[in-house]
């Protein structure tokens, strides 16, 4: 292989890796979206908080001794879960639930309340500015040509494929197969109609911001290893990323999410390829649009039938 | 008191015990090379426990708590005022009262509180672009700070390129910031508004980073600074002229000179370009486009059905709320003498968001009222500088739950037939 189609392998190596994060966080954007129409502003916060709460169980647990990388993995893997699951059962207590029924822009503002909320509470509480953590996950396979470019795969790449794969198979499996998941997918058909046939939808409404909010943290943890970075402001750019991924996919449809996931972070990574990085964001959103004007409703989309 | 009350206490400070464990009792720290983790102080911890009772008893008390916030009264200004045939005998009169004082009270306060009100302005005039597209054609922009930006810039880049003055470029401002507002609004107009919400996010994103980007054009993140302030028909309000043989403000009226003389001129034109603005958008609402626009934003099938231009109609609400944007943005440029990326992030569109919510959505007393508020919370807060922001997103979910109507709600301009 030529050097340039090396370089091409790597950069979508590099693009499926981040990716398959957005695709996690795009989850919970649209499941929130396909149940109650509503776009979850503070989801990007609840990625941040769950990248924080990473950080914070492993440098604890180094600090205690345990040496054990994939216990303190797992450890923190379930801590971030836990505590990112509460946080985004909050957010729909405080700022949704009440708002219920109101027009469409009420939960919005109050969202975006929610999302300056936290982000300015990580601030006061750990600080605005960057916190490192030494990578913890070193190596990786090379292949190629080493007197033309060497192709890498990291076994930090490794995982984060591996994980997605993993959380994306059991989510596909919990909303096609458990009674909770046939009852959100009642949910996102007709709210109303799934109330009046006996099942609570103030649980599942609820159940679906925990289940958005775990798949966000598990993005967190993967990026704030990959990275080895994490700060207050990381969310919302993680999040708008996420939620255009979900757009293009189709909002409302969680294979919608996958794909558009990926296909954002393939596109990411190509542009850096060619133009300054600065620019990929422009890319990434100029994409969007183009998509938007052809295929309205999204990749995997249903149209939506206007009913009088 | 029901078990049912104490068991919902119980887990609710069980809630925000997990919620403050990890988050504010345990601070990340960097310890040379590695990473640590430093426990919070016993005070710290006081705070945490102290937040958890009150949360239990609010929850244990849940019904004393609610009647105690039920009996504050939710204010709404329109029933301060009078109605029906007295108000339209009185409004002439109010509307030229508040004029005469707007006019005067400068000269009477600190620079610092004409600076203030100065800013204000900014913010109602932005929050009343908005209002016209989310207010009244009900169009979702969450990128509306974009068309601000490209205010200030076409006045920043015409004036230090080409030397022109604030008085030519305002109209080309709006101009501008309308063809940018057409432009995308075209494509997305079509959609459903949901998208439109996330595209005009993006949009938004875009002109930042071509302006932090571009640093041959726009000085990137530096910003361009040294921005020529209005003139009076070609007066200055410096303490000497720029250039050689003209005549500053204070020399040609034979006064002494007072730097406070610029700042309350600049409020004056901010008033004018106000009332301006006001004055405007009254018409168009009563006109058949605002009609249109409120019809579209009730019932978008409907008016298809009755043969109405769906794109035309939001677009023209879209192109004007973005020109409203770029005069704003243009008096921004010209008030601050620099302007730099920064000042067109994301929180400023929901600033401007949330005052038009805030104030009743369409209602523009309410925007007001809103904006000032908005502006001025922030300035009494600067003794919790650092809680600031913590604060001001707080309040935007405590005055969803609590007002979602908004503080003025919308009426319509309608006229009634007198009985005989």
């Amino acid at each position: 292989m030529s050097e340039f189609s090396l370089y091409l392998l790597q950069q979508l190596i590099n693009g499926l890796t981040i990716g398959s994060t957005y695709a996690l966080i795009a989850i919970g954007y649209t499941m929130v979206y396909g149940i109650i129409g509503m776009i979850n502003f503070a989801h990007g916060e609840i990625y941040m908080i769950g990248s924080y709460v990473t950080f914070i169980v492993i440098a604890g647990l180094m600090g205690m001794g345990i040496a054990s990388l994939p216990i303190i993995l797992i450890i923190a893997l379930v801590v971030a879960i836990f505590i990112s699951s509460t946080y985004g059962w909050t957010v729909e207590r405080v700022a949704y639930r009440p708002l219920r029924g109101t027009n469409r822009l009420i939960p919005l503002i109050s969202a975006i309340g929610m999302s300056i909320f936290l982000q300015n509470f990580v601030v006061l509480s750990q600080g605005s500015r960057d916190v490192a953590l030494p990578p913890q996950i070193t190596g990786g396979w090379n292949f190629g040509d080493p007197s033309l470019f060497e192709v890498s795969l990291s076994y930090m790449q490794v995982l984060i494929f591996a994980v997605t794969f993993i959380s994306m198979t059991l989510l596909t499996l919990f909303i096609s197969r458990s009674r909770m998941g046939r009852a959100c997918r009642a949910c996102s058909e007709d709210l109303g109609m799934t109330n009046l046939l006996g099942i609570d939808t103030n649980k599942i409404i609820a159940l679906t911001f925990i289940v958005g909010a775990a798949l966000a943290a598990i993005a967190g943890l993967l990026l704030g290893l990959y990275y080895g970075v994490v700060n207050p402001f990381v969310g919302f750019i993680a999040g708008l990323k996420a939620f255009t991924a979900a757009v293009l996919g189709g909002i409302g449809s969680i294979p919608g999410a996958m794909l558009g996931g990926l296909i954002l972070g393939v596109t990411e990574a190509m542009t850096a390829a060619f133009f300054p990085s600065e620019y990929k964001d422009v890319v990434s959103f100029g994409l969007l649009v183009t998509i938007l004007l052809f295929r309205p409703s999204g990749l995997l989309g249903k149209p939506e039938v206007e009913k009088v | 008191m029901t078990s049912s009350k104490l068991y919902n206490a119980i887990f609710a400070a069980g809630i925000s015990l997990i919620l403050a464990c990890l988050m504010i009792g345990v601070k990340l720290d960097t310890d040379g090379s590695t990473l640590a983790v430093k426990g919070a102080t016993t005070e710290q911890w006081m705070w945490i426990f102290g937040g958890i009772a009150v949360v239990f008893l609010s929850q244990l008390f849940s019904a004393q708590v609610d009647a105690l916030f039920g009996a504050i009264p939710k204010p709404n200004f329109q029933k301060v005022l009078p109605q029906g045939e007295k108000m339209a005998a009185l409004k002439p009169w109010l509307i030229s009262a508040v004029i005469v004082v707007m006019l005067i009270w400068p000269f009477m306060v600190s620079r610092g509180t004409v600076d203030l009100a100065t800013l204000t302005l900014i913010y109602i005039m932005l929050g009343l672009g908005l209002n016209i597209v989310v207010g009244l054609a009900g169009l979702l922009d969450l990128g509306f700070v974009a068309f601000y930006a490209v205010g200030a810039y076409t006045y920043a880049l015409l004036s230090q390129y080409f030397g022109m003055s604030f008085w030519a470029c305002l109209p080309i401002s709006a101009a501008m910031a309308a063809g940018f507002g057409f432009l995308l609004g075209f494509p997305v107009l079509r959609l459903r508004g949901d998208y439109l919400a996330i595209v005009t996010l993006g949009f938004g994103e875009i002109i930042r980073i071509l302006l932090n980007n571009w640093t041959s054009l726009t000085g990137g993140p530096n910003g361009i600074s040294g921005i020529a302030k209005p003139g009076l028909f070609g007066l200055e309000f410096n303490r000497r002229a720029k250039e050689e043989g003209a005549v500053t403000f204070h020399e040609y009226f034979g006064m002494d000179y007072s730097s406070s003389y610029k700042v309350i001129f600049l409020y004056l034109i901010a008033v004018l370009l106000v009332i301006c603005v006001i004055y405007l958008i009254n018409r168009l609402m009563r006109m058949p486009i605002g009609r249109a626009w409120e019809a579209l934003r009730e019932d978008e099938i409907a008016c298809r059905s009755l043969g109405l231009n769906r794109t035309a109609i939001k677009l023209s609400a879209f192109t004007l709320g973005a020109s409203t944007a770029g005069f704003a943005g243009c008096f921004f440029a010209a008030r601050q003498g620099f302007i730099s990326p920064e000042s067109f992030v994301f929180i400023e569109s929901a600033i401007i968001l949330a005052i038009v919510v805030l104030g009743g959505m369409g209602s523009q007393v309410g925007i007001i009222f809103a904006a000032i508020i908005m502006t001025i919370l922030p300035e009494m807060a600067r003794e919790f500088a650092e809680y600031r922001m913590l604060l001001f997103g707080l309040l935007m979910v405590v005055m969803m739950r609590w007002r979602p109507e908004g503080l003025v709600p919308m009426k319509r301009p309608n006229l009634e037939l007198k009985q005989q």
